[in-house]
């Protein structure tokens, strides 16, 4: 936390370094979740969810791809998408922590899946109204899939949580363990109240209780609890991660690890 | 195929933005070959610069469309044939693309095809809800159901006519 304030404080232009890591986050964000709904293709349950989760990850990694090309442009270093996807370490990622935990069953994938649309969703809306253009093109681009994937993940939450007493003992343990990880989804730190307060981001105070207005509709039409908050908070976004991202970029990374500048 | 033969009638490189847009006609989206990117309303715009290169602004449909990188390659290559091997392509993310944008033509032939067109403008309430009729491309019954959200590519969805009986891709509506 200390780390991300020193990188910020002491920049020369610190509005720009705020910038640059809310990108990253974002971008982030998308590229971990794509890829972990990556590692579903040929294993779902059905031909039909497979393809969700595919086509879902494709969007995912297509916004990725907008987001951390911006990112390298604010950074001016030279480094595009490739290089910030590949060739950074875990540390220097800065997604939300609940999108880097494992997939675990099917209605696990579809509630960590439910938490993160809605929170895109209600990011990606705000960000339409950016005073930074480039980040409103993008949202309003990525607010249409964000919408659609919603659909699915609250469509299947419904199902999952009002189905069998099996189905809603899965999907409610799921829920009570990711809940954990949602707390930094609507908890802002110094650089989202930065970037508040010249217009770029949105307050995540305002946005916070649209996402719970609509986490909570869905939960109910699911029979499902809402877990009660805790005081543990995860920070993923100032790039203190759990356990679960050096496994998956160690899988993702591995080709341009192993052979530099390999390309199609 | 070879549109720019057909379209250059002199030996110097096409000239107007008119004559631009047909040869855009010919290119096709590798995954629905049915439709031009012309009909399927990605090319934004077409501009002669002044210092004489051609310049087109093309939009993705998904973020994530593998097709995307295609296309741009596809039109790159016939503009080059055409005598603009130095053409500009624009990548335009603003207005983002909507399935409003495919033309009247291109959507008689999504369902010649076999691809039910989208249901509604993007504006309409029932779109918004997803609950449009879907008519099959098949039999023109509107008694379908929707199978999945998801379908072969990221621009459709997968439905069952229940009259006809046979499955057919419905191109969503974003």
């Amino acid at each position: 936390m200390t780390r991300t304030a020193a990188t910020v404080e002491g920049a020369a232009d610190p509005v720009r370094a705020a910038l640059l890591r809310y990108v990253l986050r974002l971008g982030d964000t998308s590229l971990v979740l794509g890829q972990r709904l990556g590692e579903w293709i040929g294993h779902a349950p059905a031909l039909e969810e497979d393809l969700g989760l595919a086509n879902i990850a494709l969007d995912l990694i297509g916004q990725a791809r907008l987001l951390l090309t911006y990112a390298g442009e604010i950074e001016g270093r030279g480094r595009d998408e490739d290089a910030l996807a590949f060739l950074r370490d875990g540390s220097d990622f800065f997604n939300l922590t609940l999108v880097e935990q494992p997939n675990g069953d099917f209605g696990r994938t579809i509630v960590r899946q439910l938490l993160v649309d809605a929170w895109q969703l209600e990011v990606y809306e705000a960000l339409c109204a950016s005073t930074d253009r480039r980040l409103a093109e993008i949202a309003a681009k990525a607010v249409k899939e964000t919408r659609y994937h919603l659909r699915y993940s609250a469509g299947w939450t419904v199902r999952l949580g009002d189905g069998t007493e099996e189905s809603h003992r899965r999907v409610q343990t799921a829920l009570d363990e990711l809940w954990p990880f949602t707390v930094e989804l609507v908890t802002a730190d110094e650089i989202d109240a930065l970037l508040a307060s010249r217009g770029i981001a949105p307050p995540l105070e305002e946005l916070a209780p649209r996402w719970n207005a609509r986490i909570d509709e869905v939960l109910r039409e699911a029979t499902l609890q809402r877990p009660a908050d805790v005081p543990y908070a995860w920070f993923g976004k100032q790039g203190v991660h759990s356990e679960h991202l050096g496994y998956l970029l160690a899988e993702m990374q591995f080709l341009q690890r192993a052979y530099p500048g390999a390309r199609w | 195929m070879n549109a720019s033969s057909t379209v250059r009638t002199g030996t110097g490189p096409v000239r107007r933005p008119s004559e631009v847009w047909r040869l855009l006609e010919s290119v096709h989206d590798p995954e629905i070959p049915v439709l031009s990117i012309v009909e399927l309303g990605i090319v934004r715009y077409v501009a002669l610069r002044e210092d004489g290169r051609v310049e087109v602004g093309l939009t993705p449909t998904y973020s994530g469309c593998p097709a995307t990188d295609v296309i741009r390659a596809s039109v790159r290559d016939v503009l080059a044939k055409a005598g603009h091997a130095d053409a500009v392509i624009r990548e335009v993310l603003s207005p983002p693309w909507t399935s409003d944008w495919i033309t009247e033509e291109g959507r008689r032939k999504l369902r010649e095809f076999g691809i039910a067109p989208p249901a509604d403008s993007v504006s309409s309430p029932r779109a918004l809800l997803g609950s449009a009729a879907v008519a099959c491309p098949r039999c023109g019954s509107t008694q379908t159901e929707r199978v999945s959200e998801f379908g072969s590519t990221p621009c459709k969805a997968h439905y069952r006519c229940t009259s006809c009986l046979e499955p057919f891709d419905y191109f969503k509506c974003i």
